[in-house]
């Protein structure tokens, strides 16, 4: 079949959807994988139109003929020649329908052999892990000084094939992306692997799409595309602990977190917080987001969450923190400072 | 006895005559409050099922609008996470065990089965009333507990480990366990029933081949019942005993597995699909039949369908589960069964078509809700075969996309069936005709609000709205549709309140409508509206598959059957030759007490194991009072009669 | 049955008077139900067999740092189970026959049985080398055996009652009939019985 006879025009109607912004959206692919599923999303949907629209003209056909609302019950009719055309017509629709799901099937096959072979070689791995309710996200590498660990936002190159594999520290999530691939739940107790690979340089939204309790709802995650050369100087980045705070408040404020309730779940490498229960904030400020994609990474969201994250996100895992204001001013310093 | 009588037709007329005067004192139902919960004719049962379904039904629709309204805009701020988890998963436990099942599958079989194999009452009185009781019991149980802010808050299919003992303390997913059970037990006891009425009390003469469709829907459907229920029970069964007692079935620390419980509740999940949706199709080919004024076309094709939706509907499961990674091959597989349904389903709706087109269609009323269902389930069955590919299965599961899916499939295939089937029915349960007018301003509301509201979520899903979330992002430019699809709600309630209207006038004031208003060919028409407690002043006899429409006029009536006790007839399951008589149990407290001691051990195992050995004495107890025979038990006669020609 | 196109002439009337009041066997509506039940409550056993060797799958020993269960007290029941399977067949032979002093016999041995095989079952459970929280290999085998128990003790007490009814006057017509169908239901517990002993005490020492 010709690809690009049936993607003209199934585009032009993803274009013609109603309010479609294209950075979350099943229908504007940035990854091959969700680029076949789209072309085969679109060419099982006008085959199932075409059906639908016979059916809709048999019923209507069929139905044109009745007599009124309110009309006493007819007799019944015997009708032997109707039987036998009739029995001729059903027959040939099964037999179309056979025929159409097979060609369903087979497309459905292909698609999905496509999406799940990946031929080139050295892909970068990733190991994304999920928690009640964030993304653990690492680049592992076999020297344990070479592993990058961060949460929520994934960086990768464009055009490299990723190969990630999954698990979960606490309940099923689902890891998905739309415009990158379909779903992959993240089972505790399994270990799987899927791949992909973004064509489109660009910063790609998903989100949690299996039911995991009270903040299922604030579980996104970001895939954040960039050229190779971007891609490495930000590893490289992510390897470094910790810079040493530079000014005397966000020495101050490394001094707050170091004392308060921040160390007991977080770790901040270069420094004595080590604990794996949160996310790791060695490099929080070279994020967008934080909360996993629930608040934009500026001071006073920053601030906000931290006094108080169960407004924000009731349920969450991390306890209010009342601290001074002077305290929570220079832990904001400071934290903003962890590029 | 009965021979003395002189022979007539089962109509009104009959109802002065001495034999309809013994039967009725012989089959009189006790009255009074006590005597409501000693009932056991199957009309009242049935029609308690319905009332009661319905009633969670309009509950369940609240719980649906809470949830419209939540999502009207971003970041809304009228439910929290814990309440609207709580609603969610209400919706969906109240709409599937609480509705759609006990409305389609027992409020409609309960009533019609027997009427329609020409039976004085169900096989098994007692244990249907008991599974009337105990289905108020779960609803009861699950509705209590929301109301008292412990609803289960895990979604209706309560995934292990959300719901097991770590990350659900406290007894929201108890009571959904129980819940389960109570209602799975209900259903299973209901299936019993109505299969052994199906296969030993259909009238002289009503062959297997001359069973009339409804009858073999039921059939299939008692039996997917009895093999997929039992799968849900051990699911649920075991997450119980996980958060109760401390075992580890679906612990992975300990050697159990989160996706066993997956199996175990899809191998239920997905035949249920089709215990919800073939006691619709039944009533469509009920209707499509009596309303294009021929026989059906296809009654072959069409009864071999239904059998085989119910096989293959057993071996599809795994497609809710594509997102877990499945090997390939395992998934070619399913994909291949998902879209092998299709095929059944495809051969009965060209049957309808057929029979519509070769027919004299009169587009009145309950027709008119056909069309309502060949038009939404259409929608939802081709949405389904894109569901069934792979791939993209994996883009738009758990989004709203799947949300627009079943409910078209399950709205479809349930509730458009529903009122087709009570505006048809509505006279022969009530006497009187239900008003045309207000049934159509009915439909045309509820069908325009339904297409508004579901249609939309369909572009929500491809544009990445997940399900079970409580809000959303203003960047995510979900507001426009998710208010669209809010607005649905206000014509669909509109019509609810019509059909309400439309009952409670029709009820009294409605045109009277006589033994046979629609002139179909179901034996249930050929007594009085609505039916006298013996149902039939003589058990009929058939010589065809529409015996009403065929039956020559001086067809057979069955006589000899004694009127001074509940005595039935038994015939044979194939060929529907009488075998023996029966004595029907008759009104009973028993199953009232049994389903209060039965509900006391299953409310008590929530909060502790021990209710088991505690609770199970007077459960043995009120279920020997039930069985202990009493009365006059008939002698038996060696000779056996055979069928008199 | 004639034929089924061509309309047959009858008499007005199908007379079923003479026809007789109780059955014996398949035809009899209770038993059709309490095939039903089987169905369902070995669609349970199934599944649980299903569940248990699944689980197996997930764990690299089986069992997992038990001891298999002990099988002494396993064995003796599983004869009991066996040789009780003669008092049923001899109830289900002599209820047709109405004859009442046969059943009532039957039904005192078989209850006998049916006591013996509860008393044993309780000892099996001291024997099992482990409880039902250590892990998910434990929980199978405490469920799989507790719910096979669960049926013997409604069979024990449906034999009894069953008993008790068979010294009464009223036992005879749907009576005797039902203590021929309680029969196929304990043919049925011990059918699962032998299942479930062979995946406790035979799949964890041979498999």
């Amino acid at each position: 079949m010709n690809r690009e006879f049936v993607f003209v025009p199934a585009r032009f109607s993803a274009q013609a959807m109603p309010l479609n912004p294209g950075h979350h959206s099943v229908l504007h692919p940035a990854a091959s994988q969700a680029g076949n599923i789209e072309w085969l999303y679109w060419v099982i949907f006008w085959i199932l139109f075409a059906v639908f629209v016979l059916m809709v003209a048999a019923f209507a056909r069929a139905g044109a003929k009745s007599r009124v609302l309110d009309d006493a019950p007819l007799p019944i009719i015997e009708d032997d020649d109707g039987d036998r055309r009739a029995g001729w017509a059903v027959g040939s629709a099964l037999a179309i329908t056979v025929l159409t799901l097979f060609v369903v099937l087979v497309l459905s096959v292909i698609t999905g052999k496509r999406v799940e072979g990946l031929t080139s070689k050295n892909p970068i791995t990733i190991q994304i892990t999920g928690h009640q309710w964030w993304w653990e996200i690492s680049y592992p590498n076999s020297q344990a000084d070479q592993t990058v660990t961060t949460a929520n936002e994934i960086h990768v190159p464009v055009g490299t094939p990723v190969v990630v594999f999954t698990n979960s520290a606490d309940v099923i999530h689902s890891f998905w992306a739309p415009s990158i691939t379909g779903k992959r739940d993240l089972l505790p107790g399994y270990s799987s692997a899927f791949s992909f690979q973004v064509d489109r340089e660009g910063t790609y939204r998903g989100q949690c799409a299996e039911f995991c309790g009270l903040q299922h709802a604030h579980m996104g995650f970001s895939i954040i595309a960039e050229p190779v050369d971007k891609f490495q100087s930000w590893r490289q980045q992510q390897l470094k602990p910790a810079i040493e705070p530079a000014a005397s408040e966000s020495s101050r404020g490394r001094e707050v977190f170091l004392t308060h309730a921040c160390v007991m779940c977080h770790t901040i490498r270069g420094t004595d917080a080590g604990s794996r229960v949160g996310p790791d904030l060695t490099h929080i400020a070279s994020r967008n987001m934080i909360a996993a994609e629930t608040l934009p990474n500026t001071a006073g969201a920053l601030a906000g969450w931290v006094v108080d994250p169960q407004r924000i996100k009731p349920g969450t895992q991390m306890s209010p923190n009342p601290l001074a204001p002077d305290e929570l001013q220079a832990l904001v310093v400071y934290l903003q400072s962890l590029q | 006895m009965a021979v003395a009588e002189p022979i007539v037709a089962n109509d009104q007329d009959a109802g002065q005559s001495g034999l309809a005067r013994r039967l009725a004192h012989t089959w009189r139902q006790p009255k009074g409050f006590l005597g409501w919960f000693c009932n056991t004719h199957h009309t009242d049962i049935g029609i308690r099922f319905m009332v009661t379904a319905f009633i969670f039904l309009l509950l369940g629709g609240v719980l649906a609008a809470m949830i419209r309204l939540q999502l009207i805009r971003p970041e809304n701020s009228l439910m929290g996470p814990d309440l609207y988890n709580q609603v969610f998963t209400m919706h969906g436990s109240t709409m599937i065990f609480l509705f759609a099942v006990p409305m389609m599958f027992q409020g409609f079989g309960v009533y019609i089965v027997p009427l329609m194999c020409g039976a004085r009452n169900i096989a098994f009185p007692r244990l249907n009333a008991f599974s009337y009781y105990l289905y108020v019991g779960g609803a009861l149980v699950l509705w209590g507990g929301f109301l008292t802010n412990t609803g289960p808050d895990v979604g209706w299919f309560a995934y292990v480990p959300l719901s097991g003992p770590a990350y659900s303390p406290g007894h929201r997913a108890d009571i959904w366990s129980q819940m389960i059970t109570f209602t799975e037990v209900s259903a299973l006891g209901v299936a019993i029933c109505i299969a052994t009425t199906i296969l030993r009390h259909r009238a002289p003469g009503m062959t297997l081949n001359r069973m009339p469709i409804l009858l073999w829907e039921k059939l299939v459907i008692s039996i997917a019942v009895i093999f997929a229920m039992p799968a849900v029970m051990i699911a649920s069964g075991l997450l119980l005993l996980d958060r109760l007692v401390g075992t580890h079935f679906f612990n992975p620390a300990e050697g159990g597995d989160v996706l066993l419980y997956q199996h175990l509740f899809w191998f239920f999940g997905h035949p249920e699909v089709y215990i919800i949706f073939l006691p619709g199709a039944a009533i469509i080919s009920t209707l499509v039949e009596c309303f294009s004024r021929r026989r059906i076309f296809g009654y072959t094709p069409i009864v071999v369908s239904v059998v085989a939706t119910g096989f293959i509907g057993f071996s599809v499961w795994v497609h809710h589960m594509f997102a877990t990674g499945l090997p390939q091959l395992s998934e070619s597989f399913f994909t291949a069964a998902s879209l092998m349904i299709v095929i059944p389903t495809g051969t009965q709706f060209f049957c309808w078509v057929a029979t519509i087109w070769y027919g004299r269609l009169q587009l009145r009323l309950p027709m008119l809700w056909c069309f309502g269902f060949f038009f939404v389930f259409l929608i939802g069955g081709l949405s389904g075969v894109m569901l069934a590919s792979v791939p993209v299965d994996l883009q738009v599961h758990d989004t709203y996309f799947v949300v627009a899916h079943f409910h078209y499939v399950l709205i479809g295939g349930a509730l458009f069936p529903m009122f087709a089937g009570i505006y048809f029915w509505f006279p022969k349960m009530t006497g009187r005709m239900a008003s045309a007018k207000l049934g159509a301003w009915h439909f045309w509301l509820f069908f325009f609000g339904f297409n508004i509201t579901f249609f939309t979520l369909h572009f929500l899903g491809l544009r990445g709205m997940p399900r079970r979330i409580y809000t959303y992002g203003p960047d995510m430019h979900w507001q426009g549709l998710n208010i669209l699809a809010s607005t649905g709600v206000i014509f669909m309630t509109a019509g609810l309140l019509v059909f309400l209207a439309n009952v409670y006038r029709s009820m009294h004031t409605g045109e009277i409508a006589g033994n046979n208003p629609w002139e179909d060919a179901g034996l249930e028409w050929s007594v009085s509206s609505p039916p006298p407690p013996y149902n039939f002043l003589h058990v009929p006899t058939v010589s065809g598959r529409d015996p009403l429409w065929e039956d020559p006029p001086d067809q057979p009536v069955v006589v000899g059957l004694r009127d001074d006790i509940r005595e039935t007839l038994v015939t044979h399951s194939l060929d529907a030759d009488p075998q023996h008589k029966d004595e029907d149990p008759g009104p009973s407290i028993w199953p009232f007490l049994a389903a209060v001691t039965v509900s006391a051990a299953f409310v008590g195992s929530i909060f502790t194991a021990w209710a088991i050995p505690i609770g199970a004495p007077p459960v043995i107890a009120t279920l020997i009072g039930w069985l202990w025979p009493r009365g006059q038990s008939p002698t038996p006669l060696p000779n056996e009669v055979p069928w008199i020609h | 049955m004639d034929s089924l196109i061509e309309p047959i002439r009858r008499p007005r009337a199908l007379d079923v008077s003479g026809l007789p009041s109780v059955a014996f066997g398949h035809r009899n509506t209770t038993w059709l139900a309490n095939v039903f039940y089987m169905a369902i409550e070995g669609m349970m056993f199934a599944l649980m067999f299903a569940t248990y060797f699944y689980l197996r799958t997930r764990s690299t020993n089986w069992p997992p740092g038990h001891l298999p269960p002990a099988f002494t007290f396993g064995a003796v029941n599983a004869v009991v189970l066996v040789l009780s399977i003669v008092p049923a067949w001899w109830i289900r032979k002599r209820a047709p026959d109405a004859n009442r002093r046969a059943v009532r016999n039957g039904l005192l041995i078989l209850s006998f049985f049916a006591l013996a095989a509860t008393a044993l079952r309780v000892f099996e459970f001291t024997a099992l080398n482990c409880r039902w929280t250590d892990d998910a290999y434990s929980s199978t085998v405490w469920v799989l055996i507790g719910m096979h128990s669960g049926h013997l003790a409604t069979e024990l007490v449906e034999t009894l009652v069953l008993l008790a009814i068979s010294f009464t006057s009223k036992m005879e017509g749907t009576r005797l009939a039902d203590a021929a169908i309680n029969s196929d239901y304990w043919y049925f517990v011990v059918v699962t019985g032998l299942i479930v002993d062979s995946l406790i005490y035979g799949t964890t020492r041979f498999l």
